[in-house]
């Protein structure tokens, strides 16, 4: 008696690998339930709240020039923050977001930076936040002069810059008021819906400026 | 909490909460179906109504805030301007769709009563944040300038 091959084997090993296949395909390509609101990529870019090195930090540099400088560096964690950058830019118009995005809708700073006569930033942003539209307010929500321009500069440039009376329009005490006490720039650490606040306190910024002021202002090459 | 708002000339007192959204107060509480939903952000346009005399987004304007403000909507959006964009808009064809158009109206409205004889770079910036998803730009644009010019010659 001789052995015989079974018969149809390839042909059972085709229809389980067919099984399989169509197994495959059916999961792959299921109904899948739609995201709901799902949101803008440049929306997700959230940074980790952080905080800011307290002016002690920084007593235990002996060369005041060197400290001078390296608090203005810690407070420029701040100043460089795109919650602060997006209203300093360097055209007419704000940007947005984490990411630094073009402002929607393409709004312009207008004469005194409220905005165009035409299209006002009060057209949208009100005295506060709102939560239900998440569109952020301030009462004093304006850009800052183009004389401010801190997008596209180095941090040695701003600080330059700020301690310029002609472009800066302040004097010193003035900018320490700016820093430490405006409303307006206190808005950048209570930013309101899922917006990353500017690092630290404005209490903490404040110190670092007044600290930095005490120490000769020095700037960053 | 009760407030008292004072929309196209008749006051109304709206129970609910300070943090509405005006736009969900008008189109749910006082039935005012004109304003449209877009965005919910301040982004489209669609809600826009008058909050003394200024155009404003009125997804992104609470309750609180409204009270006592003199609001008006499409339905009752008034004045040689209205009357004037509202021939231009029938004349040309303005809208498509037409769901942004009530937003439209009211900006384009607001626009010439500040501006009645805007330019083309004008009539951009005014109506920049007001979307238009057919696509009707150049028509509204074209429809401004006829409404402008109506208005230009009915006053001279």
């Amino acid at each position: 008696m001789t052995w015989r091959r079974p018969r149809f084997g390839c042909l059972s090993v085709a229809m389980l690998l067919l099984a399989i296949l169509i197994l495959v395909a059916v999961i792959m390509l299921r109904p899948q339930p739609q995201p709901q609101s799902g949101r803008l990529p440049a929306d997700d870019l959230r940074i980790e709240n952080a905080q800011l090195r307290p002016v002690a930090d920084f007593v235990a540099i002996a060369d005041p020039s060197a400290r001078s400088v390296a608090l203005f560096q810690e407070a420029g964690r701040v100043i460089q923050h795109p919650r602060c950058l997006n209203c300093h830019p360097r055209t007419d118009r704000p940007t947005q977001t984490a990411a630094m995005r073009p402002h929607m809708p393409a709004v312009t700073r207008g004469p005194d930076g409220g905005g165009d006569p035409l299209l006002r930033c009060s057209t949208c942003h009100n005295d506060a936040n709102f939560a239900a539209s998440g569109v952020p307010g301030n009462p004093k929500w304006r850009l800052a002069p183009i004389e401010q321009a801190w997008q596209g500069r180095t941090l040695g440039e701003i600080c330059r810059q700020l301690l310029d009376p002609a472009r800066s329009h302040m004097d010193r005490p003035e900018l320490l008021h700016h820093m430490a006490q405006d409303e307006l720039v206190g808005w950048a650490w209570h930013p309101g819906a899922d917006r990353t606040p500017a690092p630290g306190t404005q209490a903490a910024f404040g110190a670092l400026i007044a600290a930095w002021l005490d120490t000769g202002a020095r700037c960053p090459a | 909490m009760i407030y008292t708002l004072h929309v196209n000339g008749e006051w109304h007192r709206v129970d609910d909460d300070g943090q509405t959204p005006l736009l969900w107060v008008l189109r749910d509480a006082l039935r005012l179906t004109g304003t449209k939903y877009g965005c919910g952000k301040a982004q489209c346009g669609a809600c826009t109504v008058h909050l003394d005399g200024r155009p404003v987004r009125s997804c992104s304007v609470a309750l609180a805030d409204a009270a006592g403000a003199q609001i008006g909507t499409i339905e009752a959006v008034g004045g040689a301007e209205a009357d004037a964009v509202t021939e231009a808009w029938v004349a040309r064809g303005v809208p498509q769709c037409g769901f942004c158009q009530s937003g439209q109206v009211m900006s384009a409205v607001a626009l010439l009563r500040s501006n009645p004889a805007p330019t083309d770079q004008d009539i951009d910036l005014a109506m920049s944040g007001n979307l238009c998803r057919c696509a009707t730009y150049p028509r509204i644009r074209a429809g401004i300038h006829d409404a402008a010019a109506a208005l230009g010659a009915s006053r001279s």
